[in-house]
């Protein structure tokens, strides 16, 4: 697998905070200035990848489902940024963003989305459907609410192993009605599984809104009957989601159990490609994105710490675009899957 | 300079409305900034920018119809001008390989013009024959029952492999709701045989995500009925996965339990889900009889590396058979087993129904009939290989199942038969199922319900023209 597009988030923790020391007087016990940088950066390239993603929908060189992660950037930003190596993540079908944050190739990511055998699961799996050993990435699930069943299994083989790892199973306020949701809050905390359970709530599971579903709208309360802690979060912001994430890991490192993190969020584009979103005005669209997008917050944090400049911020947007553009004509040029393809992995000898 | 297209709303959609321009010529746009609202006869949607720059010209006036997916809308004129240059453009999909028209014939199927077959045949039969192994002289066979065969195989797996664990409800402190995990408790402790609560779906989940994560878990059910919570799971979570990922993901993963109608027990506890689990490709499926197959296919299936669903039949459990003593019995799943030899007609069946099979055997062997009768073991991949030389030698066959008949397992070897076998059949095919019912509580009717020696001997006598 090419790694020499793996996103800024990918460096250790000691090298961001190299460039603290550099950076100067401003913002006391907040995000670094290297920190920022690449908080910056990992958003943008995710938000400018599915913009090509819905274009290259819109060319019809990407079939069938495909769910973009537009104005959620900052959540799987910030997770990353708390994770450690070999943490697992896993996620429903909104889930180009948590790939890229991941590691994973964003060339294999777009390819995997036009069907190609460039793509990480060679064309077969689709843009609901992408998985990564080596980046611990285990999907990308189409049905809804499964992941967390799935994460808390994740869960209970690091707690089997002893390995410290965590796993962060990611979920959206839709999922939160789904009974196997608390089949499995219940398991982990019998059984004190390292999990941290995130919910992505963009307040509509595809056109119905939170109130209209949910008897409880504040989800991080969800946990209350199973004695797992949960906080609401602005998942706008993406310190305010790395800081959360890392008092929920250490919850989960020294053996307390499952943490539950809710997510407040938007999503500005419709549920699927095909969704024109006619259950919301423009205007609520419009506000969301003119006050709280978390790009833009970012931004206007580096120009009031005074640092990054525009020319600084123009170099990193021509980058994302360089990559985003490599990406898509990868593509657009790799080939289908040869018809061989057809029945292999179906079944594995070892 | 880049080329701004009309964008399709669904992959189904090919022409639409272009409503509205939000811009202008000699506008600005940047990433992001809705240009354009499109309508069809179903939807609006706005069409935003993907590129920076200024808007150069608007070709599609304002309210123009049928305008073609694809076609150029408008045109931008970079803002620095090269960085443009990586724009899309249009490109027709590249022809899918499968209809090269100029094939290069590498075999007998292709040359039959079907180049996806002969690219790649499915597995139908393994390359290498599959045999149980064989006895080592001076191996002894005790009797042993079914339930205590399998509590052996999985205690042999758990002493093996650290990665292998049991889970499910009441297998810990219980000793198992029918005494399969009797021991194991006492010999691996609660971190191996973990007690769930009430809880299928939810725990199924949690089997194949640690499955997922490179353990080896078993799954009880305490009956197959209760899976019908987990099948999700079972099917889209275990068995696709490996497909959908291009061969990343393995689950590694064994669900068992008791599977059938055992008795009186009424409908929602009685069902055969042999055919439910065997439709799915991704899954390997197993229904032994005797102890020494649920030993031996009890180990395979937790060694193998695909998900495999066991099904025991709790008709069996207290039953007694041999079982080869004091060696690492492993029997490969795929393949059949012929019980009885004979001539005359086949009976081929699966679990409980190869005890039904035998004794019908004997009483046909009474009138003259000299009845083989194969015993299954695994229904996927199922051993057709065996069934189509046994036809070709009796000429006639009699399937017998528990499930019921329409698309079921019998359904399936017939239709091989006919396939593979359709100029040696002397008679049409016989399927003994379950009849077309929920399954009665009352003992008349479930009697009924349920196939019988009678209704296999008939069966027999019926395709033999006796």
């Amino acid at each position: 697998m090419a790694r020499g597009q793996t996103m800024a988030a990918q460096k250790g923790p000691a090298q961001r905070r190299s460039g603290a020391k550099a950076a100067g007087p401003a913002a006391p016990a907040g995000p670094t200035r290297d920190e920022l940088l690449a908080y910056y950066r990992d958003m943008l390239l995710i938000r400018r990848f599915e913009e090509r993603a819905g274009q290259l929908y819109g060319m019809g060189l990407i079939g069938g489902f495909c769910h973009l992660y537009i104005g959620q950037e900052a959540i799987a930003v910030g997770v990353q940024a708390a994770k450690r190596p070999g943490d697992q993540m896993i996620t429903g079908y909104r889930d180009h963003g948590h790939m890229l944050v991941c590691g994973m190739d964003p060339r294999e990511v777009m390819a995997e989305l036009t069907g190609r055998s460039g793509g990480s699961s060679r064309g077969k799996g689709g843009s609901m459907h992408m998985f990564s050993t080596e980046a611990a990435f285990y999907g990308g699930h189409g049905i809804v609410g499964a992941q967390v069943s799935l994460g808390t299994g994740l869960a209970l083989a690091n707690a089997y192993r002893g390995d410290g790892k965590v796993s962060w199973a990611f979920y959206g306020d839709g999922a939160a009605n789904q009974g196997q949701v608390y089949e499995s809050f219940n398991m982990a905390q019998v059984w004190k599984l390292p999990i941290v359970y995130v919910i992505e709530n963009n307040e509509y599971a595809m056109g119905t809104a939170i109130d209209r579903s949910s008897s409880e709208t504040r989800l991080h309360k969800r946990g209350v009957s199973f004695n797992i802690p949960g906080e609401e979060v602005d998942g706008m912001d993406v310190t305010a989601v790395k800081t959360a994430a890392q008092r929920a890991a250490e919850h989960c490192r020294t053996g307390k159990g499952p943490y539950l993190l809710e997510m407040k969020t938007y999503r500005y584009r419709g549920h699927s490609m095909s969704d024109p979103a006619k259950y919301r005005t423009r205007e609520e669209v419009d506000e969301v994105r003119k006050t709280r997008d978390p790009i833009e917050h970012v931004e206007d944090l580096l120009e009031k710490y005074g640092w990054a400049d525009e020319a600084a911020l123009k170099a990193i947007d021509a980058e994302v675009k360089r990559i985003v553009a490599d990406a898509a004509e990868f593509a657009r040029t790799s080939p289908e899957p040869h018809p061989s393809e057809l029945y292999t992995d179906v079944y594995t000898e070892a | 300079m880049t080329d701004i297209l009309m964008p399709a709303l669904s992959p189904t959609m090919e022409e639409g409305t272009l409503a509205k321009w939000h811009v202008k010529v000699g506008d600005k746009v940047s990433s992001g900034d809705v240009i354009a609202e499109i309508e069809t006869d179903k939807a609006t949607m706005e069409v935003e920018a993907v590129d920076e720059g200024v808007i150069e010209a608007l070709l599609v006036a304002e309210g123009t119809e049928e305008v073609k997916v694809n076609s150029v809308i408008a045109r931008l004129a970079g803002e620095g001008g090269a960085a443009q240059a990586s724009a899309p453009k249009p490109e027709p999909l590249p022809e899918p390989q499968a209809a090269d028209p100029n094939p290069q014939p590498a075999s007998r199927a292709e040359a039959r013009g079907d180049p996806v077959r002969a690219a790649a045949a499915p597995p139908t039969a393994p390359a290498v024959a599959l045999r149980d192994p064989e006895l080592p002289e001076g191996v002894s066979l005790v009797k042993v029952a079914v339930r205590d065969a399998l509590r052996d195989a999985m205690a042999e797996e758990m002493r093996r492999d650290p990665d292998v664990f049991l889970m499910g409800e009441e297998v810990a402190q219980y000793q198992g709701a029918y005494k399969v995990s009797r021991g194991l408790l006492d010999e691996f402790g609660p971190r191996r045989v973990i007690d769930t609560p009430i809880t299928e779906h939810g725990f199924a989940g949690l089997g194949v995500g640690a499955a997922m994560a490179g353990l080896k878990p078993i799954v009880e059910f305490m009956t197959f009925n209760f899976a019908m919570q987990a099948i999700d799971h079972i099917i889209n979570s275990a068995a696709k996965t490996l497909y959908m990922s291009g061969g990343q993901i393995k689950t590694s993963i064994v669900f068992r339990g008791p599977n059938g109608a055992a008795a009186r027990v009424g409908a929602q506890h009685s069902q055969d889900y042999g055919a439910w689990y065997a439709h799915v490709p991704g899954l390997k499926v197993v229904a032994p009889y005797d102890s020494a197959d649920a030993k031996g296919l009890m180990k395979a299936a937790i060694r193998d590396p695909n998900p495999v669903v066991f099904l025991e039949h709790e008709m069996l459990y207290g039953q007694e058979f041999d079982v080869p003593e004091g060696i690492d019995w492993v029997v490969p799943i795929g393949k059949a087993k012929v019980r009885r030899e004979g001539t005359g007609v086949t009976l081929v069946a699966y679990s409980r129904m190869v005890g039904f099979c035998l004794q019908a055997a004997e009483k046909l062997a009474e009138e003259g009939i000299d009845a083989e009768v194969i015993d299954l073991r695994t229904l996927r991949p199922m051993d057709t290989e065996t069934i189509v030389n046994s036809v070709k030698k009796t000429n006639r066959l009699v399937t017998v199942e528990e499930g019921w008949g329409p698309m079921g397992v019998g359904a399936y070897i017939c239709a091989k038969v006919v396939e593979d076998a359709f100029d040696y059949l002397d008679a049409p095919p016989a399927r003994i199922c379950q009849e077309d019912v929920p399954l009665p509580y009352a003992a008349n009717l479930e009697l009924l319900s349920m196939p019988s020696v009678e209704k296999i001997v008939a069966a027999a006598k019926a395709v033999s023209y006796r």
